[in-house]
């Protein structure tokens, strides 16, 4: 009786959308396993996780971006020691129209495009239509990552935000439906929500801007592909007892498989 | 036996008055925590980023004008597209048709009032925007003509049911006395129902704009979110993002009492008095009837 009591166990588990379906898999995984432990995940985005971290009403919060110097420090007055967990890797990929005949753009162009420099498609060696911007709200953290790592290529002096007319649809699903429906459409998101509805474009790096690569997990982990990131999980303080055998569990090579499964990289 | 009936009839009579003033005291109170959450905006961000016309809160833009615009144009959208079908349906139901037939639509549209927004929303994505991005030709269907048909949709509900209770409230001497003259039933509806219901009728305009403005989900699937400012020519044919899908879709994200957090709810201030405004109107032009049917009657 009283050991049934100690091991049960109730994890909030909330955050980033683009982790929220490896979250998933995994606390499904993970309760076969230990029936005696219930997880329970949401979306929501990067900094909702982070914000539910801060305000204690979850124990992990998942992240597509590392916590910002203004959130950990709130969390800091909030009490709490926030413990950062890299889960996995993640390729951002670049996706168009099937009927759009593009089928490479160099990193630069790409910038080019969301900051509204570039507004027609045949700039860049496709047909005379007009561009239309399609971005995750800022509440993503995808949007950020895209931001600091394409649009700004990286320079964190540069201060360029996204062109204003830049479409910000609130799920993964409205960007892949509006792709998949328009062939003036560029967006971009985590490749495991791809789908073959829509196509990838080959981009290339900085450094070598003659060779496009397309976004796998081969060409994450080897890193030629230049848009990939790493994928995070936080908790309140250094994890014990349940919620640190669960995050021990996550680095597993069991779980980093269903890492695999899910069109996501693993970490080891 | 009969005191206990009086101290029963005052218990109800209190227990109604109760319910009576909570709905002042509800108002009051959201006004007042909007105020708190929103009125220090004004101190934390400078007055030329507050109204400025670059909306990007994670690096510190805070320009509403161009939310403002996407609302009114959206919603002024709506307005014209729900006016002309609303109020042609209360007048068919009201004056044309015959009672089976009113009878077997009222609850239908009804219906339609009752479908939830993000249901309208999705039929939205998946059918309105790609139709209106072929027919005319537009970059991308998502777009504040988009949004404003849906918000037509829900608002057309509201302008038939309180258009037509207008409708009916017309005495049917004045109708019978204009067939009566010889009128033909167009010339009734037009010259003397129609009229006579005027002031009825605007309330129920103004109460379907409250609905629009307020509407959140299916706008914020449709219209695209981009903040532009919607002052070309073609705007109502361009992404727009209202203050309603801005609140919805950021509130999650901000850290509780940080600058972002209280622009949102200067927005809410916003919203709430634009909708105050449309409410006064719709009930003083509502007095201004009652008044008349008094004078008439007297």
């Amino acid at each position: 009786m009283n050991s049934s009591i100690q091991t049960f166990a109730y994890i909030q588990n909330k955050g980033s959308d683009t982790i929220v379906n490896l979250a998933l898999a995994w606390a499904e995984a993970y309760q076969k396993i230990k029936p005696d432990i219930s997880i329970s995940v949401t979306g929501g985005g990067s900094g909702t996780g982070i914000t539910a971290l801060i305000n204690k009403t979850v124990d992990i919060a998942n992240a597509s971006r590392q916590i910002k110097p203004e959130e950990l420090a709130a969390a800091k007055a909030a009490g709490l020691n926030p413990q950062e967990f890299i889960i996995a890797r993640d390729a951002i990929a670049v996706i168009v129209n099937p009927e759009n005949p593009v089928q490479h753009l160099t990193i630069e162009q790409l910038s080019k495009i969301y900051r509204g420099e570039i507004n027609n498609w045949k700039e860049v060696g496709g047909e005379d239509r007009p561009i239309v911007r399609l971005s995750r709200e800022t509440n993503s953290g995808t949007h950020v990552y895209f931001l600091e790592s394409v649009v700004r290529l990286g320079n964190s002096k540069d201060k360029t935000i996204f062109s204003s007319d830049t479409l910000l649809l609130p799920s993964s699903e409205g960007i892949i439906a509006e792709v998949r429906d328009n062939p003036n459409a560029i967006g971009y998101d985590g490749l495991g929500y791809v789908t073959s509805e829509v196509k990838v474009l080959a981009i290339s790096s900085q450094a070598t801007p003659d060779v496009f690569i397309l976004p796998s997990a081969d060409t994450v982990s080897n890193n030629t592909y230049v848009i990939s990131r790493s994928l995070y999980m936080y908790t309140q303080d250094i994890p014990t007892g349940a919620i640190k055998d669960y995050l021990d569990w996550i680095l597993s090579p069991e779980a980093q498989l269903i890492v695999k499964d899910l069109g996501f990289v693993p970490v080891n | 036996m009969k005191r206990n009936r009086i101290s029963g009839d005052k218990i109800i009579n209190f227990i109604i008055k109760v319910c009576g003033y909570s709905s002042i005291l509800f108002v009051t109170l959201i006004l007042l925590f909007l105020l708190r959450e929103g009125i220090p905006a004004l101190a934390n961000v400078t007055l030329k980023n507050l109204f400025g016309t670059v909306w990007y809160p994670i690096e510190e833009y805070f320009g509403i004008l161009p939310l403002i615009l996407g609302t009114l144009l959206v919603t002024i959208g709506a307005i014209i597209i729900a006016l002309p079908f609303g109020i042609g349906t209360a007048i068919y139901l009201s004056e044309i048709a015959p009672k089976w037939i009113s009878d077997l639509l009222k609850p239908i549209i009804e219906i339609l009032a009752g479908i939830p927004s993000v249901v309208l929303g999705f039929i939205g994505i998946l059918v309105v925007v790609p139709f209106m991005r072929k027919i005319f030709d537009l970059p991308t269907g998502l777009t504040a003509v988009t949004g404003s048909i849906l918000l037509g949709l829900i608002a057309i509900p509201t302008i038939v049911s309180i258009g037509e209770d207008a409708l009916n409230n017309v005495p049917p001497s004045y109708r019978q006395a204009a067939l009566a003259l010889g009128a033909t039933r167009w010339q009734t509806i037009w010259g003397v129902t129609l009229p006579a219901a005027k002031n009825g009728i605007l309330t129920a305009v103004m109460l379907g704009v409250g609905r629009a403005l307020g509407e959140t989900m299916a706008v914020m699937m449709v219209t695209g979110n981009a903040p532009v400012m919607p002052v070309k020519w073609n705007s109502f044919f361009l992404p727009v993002r209202t203050m309603t899908a801005t609140i919805a879709s950021e509130m999650g994200e901000v850290a509780t009492g940080s600058a972002h957090y209280q622009v949102l709810f200067f927005i809410g201030i916003i919203l709430f008095l634009i909708s105050l405004a449309v409410n006064i109107t719709a009930s003083s032009v509502s007095t201004r009837q009652r008044k008349r049917a008094e004078r008439i009657l007297s």
